[in-house]
C-alpha cells in the first residue's frame, strides 16, 4: 500500500511501541501532527515550550526506561530542543528528537524557520540525520530507535523535511536493521574478567565506585548481590547513586567534590578500585595525579572512549554492566573486609553528612521526603539544591533519583518530574529545586495543570544563585556578583550580603501557583515541614508547590576547592580545610 | 608528540566529513591533514588523516573515531609500512632565464615535473611524500624567495605489499 511519510511516521512509532509522545507543532511539522490526529494508542503531549518538552521526554525516558519521543516543527522549534539534547546525550537517555524541516528543494536558501539542526546538533548526539528521499524514512526511523537504545544509549535527531512529510511511497517497515558501523559490544571478555576477579580477591581495602551505567542498564539487583557476595563496600558518584539502597550497611556514599568525607577518603586509601560504569569525571576525580594513588584500577565501561582517559588504568574491561555484573557474580567469592569496613564506619561516624544549623533546613527537606514518600521519582534541578539532595536522599528499587548529571542544566527538574510522572502515574514524583532553576521552566506549569500531575515541587528558596554564590563566597572573597535573585535597579552597586533592607522576592511563588490553578503551600518553619508534604501527597490531580523559605547563606559542605586531591577537603563553613 | 597517521573508512553520506572534521575541531585534536575520496565501494569513503599528538591523545582519537555511527572502521598506520603520496603543485612567478634554467635542475634532482610554462611563470607538480614535498618547498622558498605559489592536496596512503620501507 501506497502512504505518506507522515502517515509512515505514525505506524513506525507505533511499531516501535511508542506510547507517549512529546510534540510541539508548526508550520513544517503540520502534516506530522495531521497524521496523528485522533491517534488512539499513542498519548502526544502538549508542553509549553520544547526546552521543557524535550527535558519531560529525558524524564520519561530515564523513569521508564523507554525511548523518549520527541516531534518539533523546523526552526526555533528544533533550536529549543538544543539544551535538552545536550543534557540527555551528556547522561546516555535514550531519545529520539523528530524535527520538521522545510522541503528539500528549499534546504539552504535561508527559508523561513530553515536551521541546519544535524549541524547545530552533530557533536551533542549520539547521531544525526537529515532524511533525503522518501524511500529511506522507513530505514531511517529504525536506525534511529536502534541506535538511541542500544550500547551506550544516546540521543538521535531526525530531521524529516516537508516534501518527504507529504510524499507517497511504500509502507513497508522493516524488523532487522544492519548498521555496519555500529555494533555496540554485547559480551565481555572472560581472561580480563579473571585478571579482574584475582586482582580483586587479592584485596585488603577493595571499593566498588558505580556510576551512572548500573543504573542506565537496570542492574541494581546484580550490583547489590555482587557487593553482599563479596563484602566489598560500595561508593557511588551522583549518577550511580541508588544503585545499591543507601540506606545499605556496605554503602559509605557519594564521592567527588561535595562528596561524604568517608567515600572521597576510602578512594584515597582503597587498595583495589572496582569501577564500573563511571567515566570518571573531573567532578569526582579532584586533582587526577592524587586520585586513588594506592590502588590497582579495574574499569568496565560500555564506552572505550571512557576508558583511561581521565584516569590511567589497570585492568579495563569493555562491556555492558549487567553483562559484566552476571558474569562476576558466576565467579565472585566472599573477601574477607571486616577491618576495613571497621575504618570506613570510623570515617563516617567522624565526619557524618549533615547541616549543623538550626531551623528550616534544606537537609531537614529532603529527610522529610525521604520520610514521607515510599514509592517515588525525585526529580532535581541543577546546583545546591541538587548537591543537597545528592547528599540526603535516600534510593532504593522504589525510589529513583532524576538529575541532570553531565551537562548540570538549570531548567532540568521541573519538566523532567512531568516526563517520569507521565510514564509513572502511580508513583509519587518530587522536584527540588532552587529558585533559581525553577523559574527557567515554570511555563510547564501549565502542563502540570493541563495533564492533571499531582507532582510534589519543592522550591528551596535562598533568594540567590546559590551554588555560584558559595564559590563567590569561599573563594572570591564574597563578591556576589550576579547572583542575588532579590537584585533590583535601586540596589547599591557591589553587595555581599543579606540585610534587612533587601527587596521583596519576585515572583511571589504561591500566587504564581495560584494562578495557574496549582495548590501552594508557603513553609517558613522546621515545624511545617511534614504538614505541607501530607498535604502535597494527598492532593490529586494537580500539582503542589511547596516554597521553603532556607537561610540565604546555607552551603554545601563539605567541599574539594578547585585543584585540591580529593580527601584535601573543607569539611564545613568556615574551615580551611583537614 | 608525534607524527600519526589514520586510515578510516566511513559512510560516503552527507555530513560524515563535518562529522568526522568536527569531531577534531571540538575536541581540541590537532589535525594535520585530511583527504576524503570514493573507494571501489560507491557507498564507502576513504579518508586519510594525519596528526600531531601524544600516544594518549592518540588513542582517545581512535575511539572517538570509533564510536561515531558513521565510521566503519579505523585502521591506524603510524607504524606500519605505507606507501604514502601527496599531490603539490608550485607556481613560480617572476622568473627570470636565469630563474628558469635553476627550475628546471631542481625538478631533475627532486623528480618532479614541470607541466606548465610561460615566459615569467613555472608550474610544478611534485607527486611525493610529504616529507620530501616540505624538503622541496623549503629549497624553492630559498631560491625564489617571495616568488611562490603552493596548493598541496594533503596525503593520501596505502599499505605495502612487499616492501618493508616506505
Amino acid at each position: 500500500m501506497m502512504i505518506t511519510g507522515a502517515e509512515l511516521f505514525v505506524k513506525a512509532l507505533k511499531a516501535e511501541q511508542v506510547d507517549t509522545l512529546f510534540a510541539y507543532p508548526g508550520g513544517q511539522a503540520i502534516d506530522l501532527f495531521n497524521a496523528l490526529y485522533g491517534e488512539q494508542d499513542i498519548d502526544v503531549i502538549l508542553p509549553r515550550h520544547e526546552q521543557g518538552l524535550v527535558h519531560a521526554a529525558d524524564g520519561y525516558a530515564r523513569s521508564t526506561g523507554k525511548v523518549g519521543v520527541c516531534l518539533v516543527t523546523s526552526g526555533p522549534g528544533a533550536t529549543n530542543l538544543v539544551t535538552g539534547i545536550a543534557t540527555a546525550n551528556y547522561d546516555s537517555v535514550p531519545l529520539v528528537c523528530f524535527t520538521g524541516q522545510v522541503p528539500t528543494g528549499l534546504i539552504g536558501n535561508d527559508a523561513f524557520q530553515e536551521v541546519d539542526i544535524v549541524g547545530i546538533t552533530r557533536s551533542i548526539c549520539k547521531y544525526a540525520v537529515t532524511v533525503r528521499k522518501r524511500e529511506e524514512l522507513a530505514a531511517v526511523i529504525r536506525k534511529a530507535f536502534l541506535i538511541s537504545r542500544t550500547g551506550k544509549p544516546g540521543v538521535v535527531v531526525v530531521d524529516l523535511p516537508k516534501d518527504i512529510q507529504r510524499e507517497y511511497g511504500s509502507d513497508d517497515y522493516p524488523e532487522e536493521i544492519e548498521i555496519r558501523g555500529y555494533k555496540p559490544k554485547l559480551s565481555v571478555h572472560p581472561g580480563q574478567l579473571k585478571k579482574a576477579l584475582e586482582t580483586l580477591n587479592h584485596a585488603k581495602k577493595p571499593v566498588f565506585l558505580v556510576g551512572g551505567g548500573v543504573n542506565i542498564s537496570h542492574a541494581h539487583s546484580e550490583m547489590l548481590k555482587l557487593a553482599e557476595m563479596t563484602g566489598v563496600p560500595v561508593v557511588t558518584t551522583i549518577m550511580g547513586k541508588g544503585a545499591i539502597p543507601t540506606t545499605h550497611d556496605l554503602y559509605i556514599g557519594n564521592l567527588g567534590i561535595h562528596g561524604s568525607y568517608a567515600a572521597n577518603t576510602a578512594i584515597s586509601h582503597c587498595d583495589v578500585l572496582f569501577s564500573i560504569g563511571t567515566r570518571f569525571n573531573d567532578r569526582i576525580t579532584g586533582k587526577t595525579g592524587h586520585f586513588a594513588t594506592h590502588a590497582a584500577i579495574i574499569h568496565i565501561d560500555i564506552d572505550p572512549a571512557s576508558i583511561s582517559r581521565n584516569i590511567e588504568v589497570d585492568i579495563p574491561i569493555v562491556a555492558d554492566a549487567k553483562t559484566a555484573l552476571l558474569a562476576l557474580l558466576e565467579k565472585a567469592q566472599k573477601l574477607d573486609t571486616e577491618e576495613w569496613l571497621e575504618q570506613i564506619r570510623q570515617w563516617k561516624s567522624q565526619y557524618p553528612l549533615s547541616m549543623k544549623t538550626e531551623g528550616l533546613t534544606p537537609e531537614k527537606v529532603i529527610r522529610a521526603i525521604n520520610h514521607t514518600f515510599d514509592n517515588a521519582i525525585i526529580a532535581t534541578d541543577v546546583g545546591q539544591n541538587q548537591l543537597w539532595a545528592t547528599q540526603f536522599l535516600e534510593l532504593s528499587e522504589k525510589k529513583q533519583m532524576l538529575t541532570s548529571g553531565g551537562l548540570g542544566t538549570m531548567g532540568y527538574g521541573f519538566p523532567a518530574a512531568i516526563g517520569a510522572q507521565i510514564g509513572n502515574p502511580l508513583k509519587d514524583v518530587i522536584v527540588i529545586s532552587g529558585d533559581g532553576g525553577m523559574q527557567m521552566n515554570i511555563q510547564e506549569m501549565a502542563t502540570a495543570i493541563c495533564y492533571e500531575l499531582p507532582i510534589t515541587i519543592c522550591i528551596l528558596n535562598n533568594g540567590y544563585l546559590g551554588n555560584v554564590r558559595q564559590w563567590q563566597e569561599m573563594f572570591f572573597d564574597r563578591r556576589y556578583s550576579s547572583t542575588c535573585m532579590r537584585y533590583r535597579k535601586s540596589c547599591p552597586g557591589s553587595c555581599n550580603a543579606p540585610t534587612e533592607r533587601c527587596p521583596e522576592y519576585t515572583p511571589d511563588f504561591m500566587k504564581l501557583a495560584e494562578s495557574y490553578g496549582a495548590n501552594s503551600i508557603r513553609v517558613t518553619k522546621e515545624n511545617e515541614i511534614a504538614a505541607a508534604f501530607e498535604n502535597a501527597k494527598h492532593t490529586l490531580k494537580v500539582p503542589t508547590v511547596i516554597e521553603f523559605i532556607i537561610e540565604p547563606e546555607a552551603n554545601v559542605m563539605p567541599i574539594v576547592p578547585p585543584g585540591n586531591a580529593l580527601d584535601d577537603m573543607i569539611l564545613e563553613s568556615g574551615d580551611k580545610g583537614i | 608528540m608525534k607524527k600519526r597517521w589514520i586510515c578510516l573508512f566511513v559512510e560516503n553520506d552527507v555530513g560524515v566529513l563535518a562529522r568526522i572534521s568536527g569531531l577534531f575541531s571540538g575536541k581540541s585534536y590537532n589535525l594535520a591533514s585530511l583527504t576524503v575520496g570514493p573507494t571501489e565501494d560507491r557507498t564507502v569513503s576513504r579518508m586519510t588523516i594525519s596528526l600531531t599528538s601524544d600516544d594518549r591523545t592518540f588513542e582517545q582519537v581512535k575511539k572517538q573515531l570509533g564510536r561515531c555511527v558513521e565510521v566503519i572502521k579505523v585502521v591506524d598506520y603510524t607504524d606500519i609500512a605505507i606507501h604514502m603520496k601527496e599531490l603539490m603543485f608550485v607556481r613560480i612567478n617572476n622568473c627570470s632565464d636565469r630563474d628558469i634554467d635553476g627550475i628546471f635542475k631542481i625538478s631533475q634532482v627532486f623528480q618532479v615535473s614541470v607541466i606548465d610554462y610561460s615566459p615569467e611563470t613555472v608550474l610544478i607538480e611534485s607527486v611525493h611524500t610529504e616529507n620530501c614535498n616540505n624538503d622541496l618547498i623549503a629549497l624553492l622558498e630559498k631560491c625564489y624567495a617571495n616568488r611562490i605559489e603552493i596548493v598541496r592536496g594533503g596525503s593520501v596512503a596505502v599499505e605495502t605489499l612487499s616492501i618493508a620501507e616506505r
